[in-house]
């Protein structure tokens, strides 16, 4: 066991670190300024074509796709150099390079990988994600979006229906889409994987307005929307195979956030509390962070156990869900916690006052950290069946005819 | 990075898992506790002939030379049987004091002796009910007076380490000037003694400074015993579950019980990666210590708690008998979450530990 770099990683890491300092601060965002999301999202290709030019995109991609042909942890050092700066990065680039690709790379053909490896890895592309449905969110294979073969002998698809929760879609150039093209079989059989241009006539994307105030999330409509065959990844059928490779890329790329227990205990350390000494005196507060530290760090390293048995090539599978699953429920307290040391000032902040908005956002944003990419409930279901072995659910649907089901 | 147990490692532990399975059952456990014994005596003997003893000890000390992740791959082994013999008092606490803070002359003539086993130590530092300070008790030209209550393991020990403030001592406990009484142990595995000291003979061990490093280095220690005993919780719970049917349908097919015990196998997963980096810590990055022993302990102790607690409860009645083997880790679970200090000892020492927001509780 050695926590430390590598001599290998450490030459990478001197490599990362001299990069990024010539070339990331002329990319860095302004801490506590909100921009518009179109200038986010032009930044985040921006800093995209530069990686790409500097030979730091698609670092885990072999070098035929445009890659760099490195090791998961390699990657690691990379993105923990990279965190060093406050960079345009997020879902508009993430999801093209973690989701997209890995079931593109996996599941696609040659010429699919031709077409949108190496421009994803510029930034010439950017993705969304269209899966969740209203009806279908833990249980993604209940959706009903529905794919027919058109009767032209063009072999193209007519696919009518409804996403959610598809962030950044309006700004996205195109879609990693999961559809139902057989009813007629059981609902995990019969959904087939496709990528779509967003600007195809019929995709109409509306923003939701969420509870942070912001919208990144859409709703797309879907209505006789014309999409190719040569757009289809995989094999009719395949769609939930392709799924899970997506979802896997989803849990490992969750959590590798902190959950703000830092900056709390330095503003407990310098806010003085109303019987002398500062808020970090007091015995529930001291209490509450160092339990809350503990655990963080236990999840540091305990994602450094994760990357270890992938870089030895074990697969991590559920448990890689423990660490979201930990993360998303501390951030909701902690950030709260934060709340109530802020006192009455955590409701209504003064005019400039740049600290509070950020715990306020962090206590609201961390109710999606517990529903998306695995919902809590979710992911205690497939620790307890895959690590611990125990009985499934009881599935009511399971061998049923999609078209069937009521 | 390279962030998992060696190859050498792991034989370690499967090393010692076999021959602890084959040697303390749980029935075995229940005899010893019937018959009033102060220890698993052969058990002990075993573990100093194979080594285990002094895993961490530098071979001149008669050890294996091996690292603190190696010791504390024996210490996770033992929680998880839940052995009752003396390797915490001993071994983690009175062979580590001697190690950190003895002369020369006291480590050639102890340190041999405890790892084989001949020798057992224990380690006196508690003065009742509150914080453990040390200070009730009085050193000095060589003599000890005063009282530790309770001291593990004293019944079956031949010297005792004791803390004296900021001192740390070493008393031979067969003199006129120490007297034993055996306490009720709310671990029944673990026997605990008052020991009163009428101006005692002693010898300081001379080392100063080390109290700290000598807690630190345990607290690590004590969060792996706390992992295997969780580990264990959770086996047990989850066999258990599986087998029983309730409703027309197995127990363990009910949400409210795989939520349950996924929690707990989170809980031992982030305390288990806290220990390894501790262990990690002690030997190759000692600056970190502090922070990364106080986290692994405040993990660890939540982990083992939440096992035990939801062991005997997805257990049911049965959990509540004797017959059935959660009292084990019930019990030693609280003896190991008071042993070195309490949840907010260990939550200054880790918010101490940070850079910049040093405070003091209230």
């Amino acid at each position: 066991m050695d926590f430390n770099d590598t001599p290998q990683e450490a030459a990478f890491r001197v490599e990362a670190r001299t990069w990024l300092a010539a070339h990331a601060p002329a990319h860095e965002l302004q801490p506590g300024v909100t921009i518009p999301d179109t200038e986010e999202a032009a930044r985040g290709r921006a800093w995209m074509r530069e990686l790409y030019e500097g030979g730091w995109s698609g670092l885990t991609f072999s070098k035929a796709l445009g890659g760099r042909g490195l090791s998961g942890a390699e990657a690691v050092v990379f993105s923990e150099e990279e965190g060093r700066y406050h960079l345009p990065k997020g879902p508009f680039t993430s999801i093209g390079t973690g989701m997209a690709l890995p079931v593109i790379a996996k599941h696609g053909n040659d010429e699919q990988r031709a077409l949108y490896v190496e421009p994803t890895l510029k930034g010439d592309l950017t993705w969304c994600q269209l899966f969740s449905e209203p009806a279908a969110g833990s249980d993604l294979a209940a959706l009903r979006t529905k794919a027919v073969r058109t009767d032209d002998g063009s072999g193209d698809w007519i696919v009518n229906g409804q996403k959610v929760w598809s962030s950044w879609a309006h700004l996205t150039d195109w879609g990693i889409l999961v559809v139902r093209t057989d009813a007629s079989v059981p609902k995990h059989k019969g959904l087939t994987f496709f990528v779509v241009d967003m600007k195809t006539p019929g995709i109409e994307t509306r923003p939701i307005r969420q509870i942070s105030g912001a919208s990144e999330f859409n709703e797309t409509f879907l209505t006789d929307v014309r999409i190719p065959d040569a757009n289809r990844i995989g094999a009719v059928g395949e769609g939930w195979a392709c799924c899970m490779t997506v979802l896997m890329g989803e849990r490992l790329g969750s959590g590798a956030h902190r959950s703000g227990v830092e900056p709390l205990l330095d503003y407990a350390a310098k806010t003085p509390a109303a019987h002398g000494g500062t808020m970090l005196d007091d015995r529930a507060v001291r209490q509450q962070l160092a339990e809350a530290l503990a655990e963080e760090q236990g999840e540091r390293f305990f994602q450094a156990r994760l990357r270890t048995m992938v870089s030895k090539g074990e697969n991590p599978g559920a448990l890689a869900g423990m660490v979201k699953l930990a993360y998303a429920s501390r951030y909701q307290k902690v950030s709260g916690l934060g709340m109530e040391l802020r006192g009455l000032d955590a409701i209504a902040p003064e005019a400039g006052d740049t600290f509070t908005p950020d715990l306020q956002y962090d206590y609201i944003y961390s109710t999606v950290m517990r529903i998306a990419g695995g919902a809590d409930e979710v992911l205690r279901n497939q620790i307890a069946e895959r690590v611990l072995g125990m009985p499934g659910e009881v599935r009511m649907d399971k061998d049923v005819p999609f078209e069937q089901l009521k | 990075m390279d962030f998992d147990l060696s190859d050498e490692q792991k034989m370690l532990a499967e090393q010692a898992r076999g021959l602890l399975a084959e040697r303390t059952p749980f029935d075995h456990l229940r005899k010893l506790i019937d018959s009033g014994a102060e220890w698993d005596e052969p058990l002990w003997r075993e573990l100093g002939e194979m080594g285990f003893l002094g895993a961490n000890v530098p071979e001149q000390f008669g050890g294996l030379g091996l690292s603190e992740l190696d010791l504390g791959v024996i210490s996770q082994e033992l929680g998880r049987v839940n052995a009752s013999v003396p390797f915490f008092s001993s071994i983690i606490l009175a062979a580590d004091a001697i190690r950190l803070a003895g002369s020369e002359a006291q480590k050639t003539e102890w340190l041999p002796k405890l790892v084989s086993g001949e020798v057992v130590a224990c380690f006196a530092s508690a003065e009742g009910p509150g914080p453990i300070l040390g200070q009730k008790v009085e050193f000095s030209g060589g003599a000890l007076k005063g009282t530790k209550s309770p001291v593990a393991d004293a019944g079956i020990a031949q010297i005792a380490i004791v803390q004296a403030g900021a001192s740390l001592v070493l008393v031979m406990l067969e003199q006129a000037g120490v007297e034993r009484t055996k306490l009720e142990s709310f671990d029944q595995l673990r026997p605990h003694y008052r020991l009163d000291f009428n101006a005692a003979q002693a010898e300081l061990l001379p080392g100063t400074g080390q109290i700290s490093t000598l807690l630190d280095r345990a607290a690590v220690q004590a969060a792996f015993e706390a992992v295997g005993g969780g580990e264990a919780c959770l086996q047990m719970g989850r066999d258990y579950v599986m087998e029983r049917q309730m409703f027309g349908r197995s127990l363990a097919s009910y949400q409210a019980i795989k939520h349950k015990l996924a929690d707990v196998a989170v809980g031992i997963e982030l305390a288990k990666s806290n220990a390894y980096y501790g262990g990690w810590a002690a030997g190759a990055s000692v600056d970190d210590l502090p922070g990364a022993a106080a986290a692994a302990r405040l993990s660890a102790i939540k982990a083992f708690e939440n096992a035990a607690r939801e062991n005997l409860q997805v257990h049911g009645g049965i959990g509540y008998t004797f017959e059935a083997n959660c009292h084990f880790y019930y019990r030693r679970e609280r003896m190991l979450a008071v042993i070195l200090g309490n949840r907010g000892f260990w939550a200054d020492r880790l918010l101490n530990a940070q850079p910049g927001t040093q405070g003091k509780a209230a």
